[in-house]
């Protein structure tokens, strides 16, 4: 609660102020009526949030890296390349870190509706599945034009580390004989 | 019998395993379901990975190569070779490590298979392996790999049926299955390939084979692996009533497969590129993985006239580095289906090359990638397969007609070479007269040889259809004549029947009248022949010649008679017997002609 003290004009504004909002504004009035009965919302309690644990971030680092050369395309500077050059080295990194993700991770799309179709979505539909944009008001069923059909993974299969295995490193350097 | 058992199917193949199972608890036949069981194995250092197969490599790294515990597996964490992905990828870097195609070289004639040769001309410090040794390793991981998920049903306890190439000669099976034993498979049986393919199928249709297949007719099994081509046919008779199917001829035994054929764009694309860039042997592996991704996408989409092919770099830059280039359309018809699958006349031939008199020690792939020229040999030398089959008659003919044909191999996934297949076929029997073959749908081509193994398991308990089929050779035994001796003039071999054809699994062949002399204390040494096309011939059928296709000189085999109780040097006259084993080996022993010794007589398989 605001611990903040008002003087006394102070405290007669905000009595004048509240006066008239509580005749023009019906739902203020009805969260006014609330105050002092016990149904003030119940106190906010926090959300606990968990570290990520870095070591399957760093697998898949290394699982893009042998397959798709993901490191070594990103860390090199695209400026001076042509297109042409830049396009032959992103079919082999397209090619191998499409591999990579398919063996590990089933991903299907969230909405099977063509995009650029119209959908109706129904009261309770999922806000963490499905996100809302553009003129967002008023109360479901809403309608809208389907943007992006969403990506949701359903199965997750990461090889198994050996212990003593240093994640870390993404590529060992190679020397040839 | 076996009760409660697994039967577990495993595809021992050139460039991979696989490994599949039927559950104890299933009954009906048309419910039988064989699952792929996913194969634990590194797919890079200290990283394990199901896979649902097994890279048939093997990779002996350097002392120095891997921290100690980069090559842990869930169940030994002390290993200190490779198998699987890991093994293959390494390789491509470092070659002289790598073993591959183990199982070409176990049924290599001209090499000793126990000794260690593998990889071939390896540096001595690199501990080099047998043939053999490698199969057992490789059936030693999907051991372990099994035994770790399934703690309570161990596989030594199981029933396990091994494929082997149907044109495996009774060494390399002998070898196969003692590989087994060494790996602790207990309840083994073998299996030619491509009647597994046919078990896969039948289970695939779930009871419906019996409306698509009629008595009377003859299936050909066309199986191209990674490295082999294995030619079969299987005849639907009727006996009683009931259909029963005989696989009546298997083909001879020819290195060539879909590798080659990767191999061959490969090449093809290298020579391409070769005015702009070198290519090391890491970047041709590359390269021929590219090719195979572009021709599977041109095979696949009629539409698509080119498919860009992309070979990064070695090193860490890849932009300017990778190269590009493509395979088009034209290309990938001239070189596979020109080169592999030509429109042929059924009189075609294959090429032979004679070898030159100095070649380095390697395997003896065959000189002509034309499968549909092998086809048609096999199909001419096999006309009368059929022949003492009741309602089989094929008068007339220049060849044998087969009425349907089943395709396995993941070469066959592009649906373009089947076409192509079946129209020479086609072509060759309409000019001969027949009626068009047909293509049986609904195969598995790539696990369906796993899968048709753990099935056969399964139904050789007495719960389904069977395929007989016994030995796919009569066995031979070559005896000089007495002459006297010319210069420069071999003296004349005839060859003695010991096996007939068509032996079935735990039979016994009959004593041949015919006697040999052993030498007491030495080793005696017998020439050894298998046809595929004589077919009856008896124990003890003589033959003073043959045509040079009709028999087939295999590795020699021998004999040593223990000197016990005997003088060295005394000659003790000996018949030859042969068996047929319920694991489905050839056996022969030396039996004297009084007394109840026997003698065993190996297979040579320490080269020429």
């Amino acid at each position: 609660m605001n611990d903040q003290t008002l003087s006394f004009f102070a405290r007669l504004a905000l009595a004048f102020k509240v006066f008239f909002r509580i005749i023009a504004n019906q739902e203020y009035a009805v969260r006014v009526s609330g105050l002092g009965t016990d149904k003030r919302p119940a106190p906010v309690r926090p959300t606990s949030f968990k570290e990520a644990h870095p070591d399957s971030a760093l697998q898949l680092l290394g699982l893009l890296q042998q397959d798709g050369r993901f490191i070594d395309f990103l860390e090199e500077d695209v400026t001076g390349f042509s297109d042409t050059d830049i396009g032959a080295a992103a079919r082999v990194v397209h090619e191998g870190c499409r591999k990579a993700v398919r063996e590990h991770f089933r991903i299907v799309p969230i909405c099977s509706d063509a995009e650029g179709s119209r959908i109706t979505l129904q009261e309770g539909f999922n806000a963490s599945l499905i996100r809302l944009a553009g003129n967002v008001v008023g109360k479901p069923p809403y309608s809208g034009s389907l943007v992006h059909r969403g990506w949701r993974v359903t199965e997750v299969s990461l090889p198994k580390i050996a212990d003593g295995h240093d994640v870390r490193v993404l590529a060992s350097a190679e020397v040839e004989l | 019998m076996s009760e409660g058992r697994f039967s577990l199917g495993i595809d021992l193949g050139t460039t991979n395993c696989a490994l599949a199972s039927v559950s104890p608890d299933l009954d009906e036949p048309q419910e039988i379901v064989s699952e792929v069981m996913p194969i634990s194995q590194l797919t890079a250092p200290g990283t394990v990975e199901e896979r649902p197969l097994l890279p048939s490599f093997l990779y002996l790294p350097h002392p120095e190569e891997f921290p100690r515990t980069e090559l842990a597996l869930p169940w030994n964490s002390e290993e200190v070779f490779v198998v699987g992905e890991l093994a293959r990828s390494r390789g491509t870097a470092t070659p002289i490590r790598l073993v591959a195609s183990a199982k070409s070289w176990l049924c290599h004639q001209g090499v000793d298979r126990r000794a260690p040769i593998l990889p071939p001309e390896a540096p001595q410090e690199i501990g080099p392996i047998s043939p053999l040794e490698a199969s057992i390793r490789y059936l030693s991981h999907i051991r372990d790999a099994w035994n770790h998920v399934h703690p309570d049903a161990s596989i030594e306890e199981q029933d396990i049926v091994l494929t082997v190439p149907a044109s495996f000669d009774p060494a390399a099976r002998e070898l196969t299955a003692e590989a087994a034993g060494e790996a602790g498979f207990k309840n083994l049986v073998l299996l030619e390939e491509p009647q597994a393919a046919f078990y896969s199928w039948i289970q695939a249709t779930r009871g419906e084979w019996r409306k698509q297949i009629r008595v009377g007719e003859i299936v050909l099994v066309v199986d191209v692996g990674g490295g082999t081509t294995d030619l079969s046919l299987i005849a639907v008779t009727e006996q009683d009533g009931a259909v029963q199917l005989r696989r009546i001829a298997v083909g001879d035994h020819i290195l060539l497969g879909g590798d080659n054929m990767d191999l061959a764009l490969a090449h093809l694309l290298k020579n391409k590129l070769a005015g702009k860039a070198s290519m090391d042997l890491w970047q041709l592996q590359a390269l021929t993985h590219g090719c195979r991704a572009a021709k599977e996408a041109l095979f696949s989409n009629p539409d698509l006239a080119t498919c860009p092919v992309a070979v990064p770099s070695r090193g860490s830059k890849l932009f300017g580095k990778t190269l590009r280039t493509e395979l088009t359309r034209e290309e990938v018809e001239q070189t596979i289906v020109e080169g592999f699958f030509p429109i042929v006349d059924v009189s075609a031939v294959p090429l032979t090359r004679a070898r030159g008199a100095l070649t380095r020690v390697g395997l003896p792939y065959a000189q002509d990638p034309g499968i549909t020229r092998h086809l048609a040999a096999f199909l001419k030398r096999q006309v009368s397969a059929a022949e003492d089959l009741e309602g089989f008659a094929q008068t007339g003919s220049s060849f044998l007609h087969p009425s349907a044909v089943l395709f396995n191999g993941g070469v066959f996934k592009a649906e373009f070479l089947v076409k192509r297949t079946m129209d020479a076929l086609n072509s060759w029997l309409r000019a001969d007269g027949g009626s068009e073959a047909r293509l049986l749908e609904g195969a598995d081509l790539d696990m369906a040889v796993a899968k048709g193994a753990a099935y056969y398991g399964h139904v050789r308990r007495g719960r389904g259809v069977r395929i007989r089929g016994g030995a796919a050779r009569s066995f031979y035994v070559g005896i000089e004549s007495a002459m006297p001796a010319v210069p420069g003039v071999e003296p004349p071999v005839q060859a003695l029947c010991i096996a007939p054809f068509g032996m079935e699994e735990g039979s016994d062949a009959a004593l041949p009248t015919q006697t040999f002399g052993l030498v007491v204390g030495e080793p005696v040494k017998f020439r050894f022949f298998g046809s595929s096309v004589r077919r009856t011939d008896s124990v003890g059928t003589t033959l003073e010649s043959w045509a040079p296709d009709e028999l087939e000189e295999l590795d020699n085999i021998e004999s040593t008679l223990p000197a016990d109780g005997r003088t060295p040097g005394d000659i003790v006259p000996v018949r030859l017997h042969a068996r047929l084993t319920e694991v489905g080996t050839l056996t022969l022993e030396a039996v004297p002609l009084s007394g109840d010794e026997r003698w065993a007589v190996e297979f040579n398989v320490r080269g020429k």
